[in-house]
């Protein structure tokens, strides 16, 4: 089976910097940007919050934007803008879709009273007092907005994205593993056309319990992702990236000018860290096979401590190369991160140039001919994308 | 050692089962040829005030002892280990610990439940306010790795040692069979020699039945439960939650035959399409369902005509009930297969359906045993398909079987299981 070369013509972004590839080349291209950051709503922890979106224009039906919380419409709209970019809006009913998913947003009103009003009531009392509460307080439209493989339904729905429809879920790995797995098939001939990617809605208490749970959440102060002393923790974005993938031959039948080629995709999860996490990442750098010359590097780290070990470990091999590290001004968006990475590489690529360093610990500014995005996932997940300028 | 499209064929050489019915591949087949049912009231939590009080439960060794319930995301990694243990004990690939490929995983998105809020609250002085939770459960490490999406499959990956990142993956009630078809996929692609592609899916606890009930999506035939699910006959009403794991060792034929492994049989073709009609419902008019069916036995290089029976949907809801109909009308003509239901027994076993349906089309073809589908007392006029009425039919020569698989939110996914050639 003769593999085939993958483009990307279309990137949907959307981040706490606003919307758009103009707004992000803007933002990103000029030294000095400052993150956009709500220290209070959260705290203690700050999170880089949604910008105004006008739904309308991606979401025209109003009855679909009720059958979805932030987070689906956020993908929902991303997914829009990539469609748009690529001028495939007539391609969507052979257009491919992976998406990578978390959970939708809980009801938080209902899980406080219950959880205040139960908490203390004797076990074999709890469960039909729980029952009543939950069959008469919960919205029966909000279980499709909580479960993880809507995202991909509600872009079907109001996109008309039916090629077939597959949703990962495994935080950060899944999304790297999302845009891999869409690009082989293109590779190999499953279709000419696809989409991928991801959404992180970081406004949500629900989220911050779980990633709080392990440590992983920055705590106090806004502060860049390499410098988070001690437990460090990542800082949430809210982030909506997705790609339209094509074929080259599917591009450049249609017309259609690629931002960039997408050299390769390579993922690994290596059991521990930080040691065994950087090695597995250098054999994924090996197996992608590129010079490391004139290489420039958009880097997803968390600012979690392990793994921003085993990245620094990994990233020392590469000399000169210019690091940004991305989520210092973006957040970290746990699915969406390493779509928006690759977004963002398309569009340096495209417009002929790179991004000034982004973080204090930022380095090289030599030129940058081929953009590697790194993906290490903040338990575990190592992942390589290999970004070139499109023939 | 190619299929039509010069693609590796891609060989079963173990199956790993867990249902309501039993754990164990042959105990569960066992019962499923005897009609028998696996749907009883629930006994894990209380289910006063519910609308629905049955389902298909699994309960696991220390449960059955007395301990509390898990909750799903645990129940979850048990039965695939379990269904994954049993699956490599058939095939006798890799050795303990090192898996020579991939695993797959097709699982129900998981999160914290209320016996975890409650014990949070508790600790947080009785405010189950988000902040005062989030607070005391910072570094709770063991809630963090329960309850990533990442966590079932990290476990998994590591115990087996199966090679790269696991992939672990949701399109609802399609989500076994789409595990499979990412199986097939990879080694098609000379990704591996070999691959674990597993469903699994233990959601039957409180909150996750009234939603699905608020949805009203399930039947609340409550006083008879293994009369409750009834597919393709007049007075379903509802589908049956339920639970359970199958795990398959798949492995490219050249892979199987060179090793001298016994190969249980084919996975000839993958067919999906999305639908953009609604979010629970399917286009009336069944283009997605249809174009599915057709894919798949498109893929296996097969016409409708060489499929011998059809491992159905069936999920015992009139809306499916309908839709299947359509599909197999459309696709097979006047003269469909037979088609018959699992889930008439084991419920609709959500993540896990697609693989376990799977599973057991591949048992109907090594015994040439078609499953029947029970609770078959009215036939239902508008249902013009023989579904194998309440007793299992002995058949000869089957060949090739259809399974389908339908899910919430447009994703629908066909596989064609064939014999070992």
């Amino acid at each position: 089976m003769k593999k085939q070369d993958v483009v990307i013509t279309g990137i949907g972004l959307v981040s706490s910097l606003g919307e758009g590839p103009d707004a992000h080349w803007d933002a990103l291209s000029q030294p000095g940007t400052k993150p956009v950051v709500d220290e209070a709503t959260f705290a203690p922890y700050p999170v880089h919050p949604l910008p105004a979106l006008s739904l309308d224009k991606q979401i025209p039906k109003k009855g679909d934007q009720r059958q979805m919380e932030p987070w689906q419409r956020l993908g929902t709209y991303a997914a829009g803008l990539a469609i748009d970019q690529a001028g495939a809006r007539d391609l969507v009913s052979d257009m491919h879709l992976i998406v990578a998913a978390g959970g939708g947003e809980r009801d938080i009103a209902v899980d406080e009273a219950v959880a205040t009003a139960l908490c203390t009531t004797p076990a074999e009392e709890t469960g039909p007092i729980l029952n009543e509460k939950l069959g008469t307080e919960l919205r029966p439209t909000l279980f499709l907005a909580q479960l993880s493989n809507l995202l991909a339904g509600n872009i079907s729905i109001v996109h008309g994205v039916t090629g077939s429809s597959r949703t990962f879920m495994g935080e950060e790995a899944a999304a790297a593993d999302a845009v891999r797995i869409a690009a082989a098939r293109l590779s190999e001939g499953r279709g000419g056309i696809a989409l991928v990617g991801g959404a992180y809605a970081s406004q949500r208490w629900d989220l911050a319990l779980l990633y709080g749970s392990g440590n992983a959440l920055w705590r106090g102060p806004f502060a860049p992702v390499s410098a988070r002393p001690g437990d460090g923790g990542f800082v949430g974005g809210a982030l909506g990236a997705f790609l339209v993938l094509e074929t080259a031959e599917h591009a450049a039948g249609r017309g259609a000018t690629p931002l960039a080629k997408l050299s390769g995709v390579a993922t690994d999860a290596a059991h521990n860290r930080p040691n065994p996490s950087a090695a597995a990442a250098k054999a994924l750098w090996q197996k992608l096979g590129a010079p490391s010359g004139s290489l420039g590097v958009l880097s997803g780290m968390t600012g979690v401590p392990d793994a921003r070990a085993a990245e620094e470990e990994f990233l020392a091999g590469f000399g000169d190369a210019a690091i940004r590290r991305t989520g210092t001004l973006l957040g970290h968006g746990v699915e969406a991160t390493f779509p928006a990475n690759v977004a963002l590489g398309a569009l340096a690529l495209s417009r002929g140039g790179f991004y000034p360093a982004m973080d204090p610990a930022d380095a090289g500014d030599g030129a940058v001919e081929r953009i590697l995005v790194t993906g290490f996932g903040q338990w575990r997940g190592e992942a390589l994308a290999l970004l070139e300028r499109a023939a | 050692m190619k299929d039509h499209l010069g693609r590796p064929l891609v060989a079963v050489t173990g199956i790993g089962i867990v249902t309501p019915l039993g754990w164990g591949r042959e105990e569960s087949w066992a019962a499923l040829k005897a009609g028998k049912s696996g749907i009883s009231r629930i006994r894990r939590f209380a289910v006063d005030k519910l609308r629905t009080t049955i389902a298909g439960t699994v309960e696991l060794p220390e449960e059955a002892e007395g301990a509390p319930p898990v909750s799903a995301a645990v129940r979850v990694e048990r039965m695939a280990e379990a269904a994954v243990t049993e699956a490599l004990a058939q095939a006798k690939l890799g050795t303990a610990g090192a898996f020579p490929g991939p695993l797959m995983l097709g699982m129900p998105p998981v999160e914290l439940e209320w016996p975890q809020r409650f014990e949070l609250a508790r600790q947080a002085n009785g405010s189950g306010a988000y902040p005062a939770i989030t607070q005391v459960a910072t570094g709770r490490r063991d809630i963090y790795e329960t309850f990533m999406f990442g966590g079932v499959g990290e476990r998994l990956a590591a115990r087996f040692g199966t090679t790269g990142a696991p992939i672990a993956l949701t399109t609802a009630c399609a989500t076994g069979a789409s595990a499979i078809q990412m199986a097939v996929e990879a080694i098609q692609r000379g990704e591996s020699d070999a691959a674990i592609a597993l469903g699994t899916d233990g959601s039957v606890q409180p909150e996750a039945v009234i939603r699905f009930s608020l949805l009203s999506a399930l039947t609340a035939r409550n006083d008879a439960p293994e009369k409750a699910s009834r597919p393709f006959e007049k007075s379903r009403d509802g589908f049956v939650m339920s639970e359970g794991a199958a795990a398959l060792i798949l492995e490219s034929l050249e892979h199987a035959t060179a090793r001298g492994a016994e190969v249980l049989g084919i996975i000839a073709g993958c067919g999906e399409r999305a639908d953009s009609f609604h979010r629970t419902r399917s286009n009336p008019d069944g283009h997605a369902i249809i174009g599915a069916m057709r894919n798949a036995i498109t893929d296996a290089g097969l016409e409708p005509a060489d499929i011998g029976y059809v491992n159905a949907h069936g999920t015992s809801t009139p809306e499916n009930d309908k839709m299947e109909t359509l599909g197999m009308r459309a696709v097979f003509g006047d003269a469909p297969p037979p088609i018959s239901s699992n889930k008439s027994m084991i419920g609709h076993t959500l993540s896990a359906a697609g693989a376990l349906e799977a599973a057991f089309s591949l048992l109907t073809i090594r015994d040439q045993v078609l499953p029947p589908t029970i609770n078959h007392d009215e036939p239902d006029p508008t249902v013009m398909l023989d579904v194998v009425p309440n007793v299992a039919r002995p058949v000869s020569g089957l060949k090739h079987v259809l399974s389908n698989s339908f899910g919430f939110g447009g994703q629908n996914v066909c596989l064609v299981v064939s014999a070992a050639p």
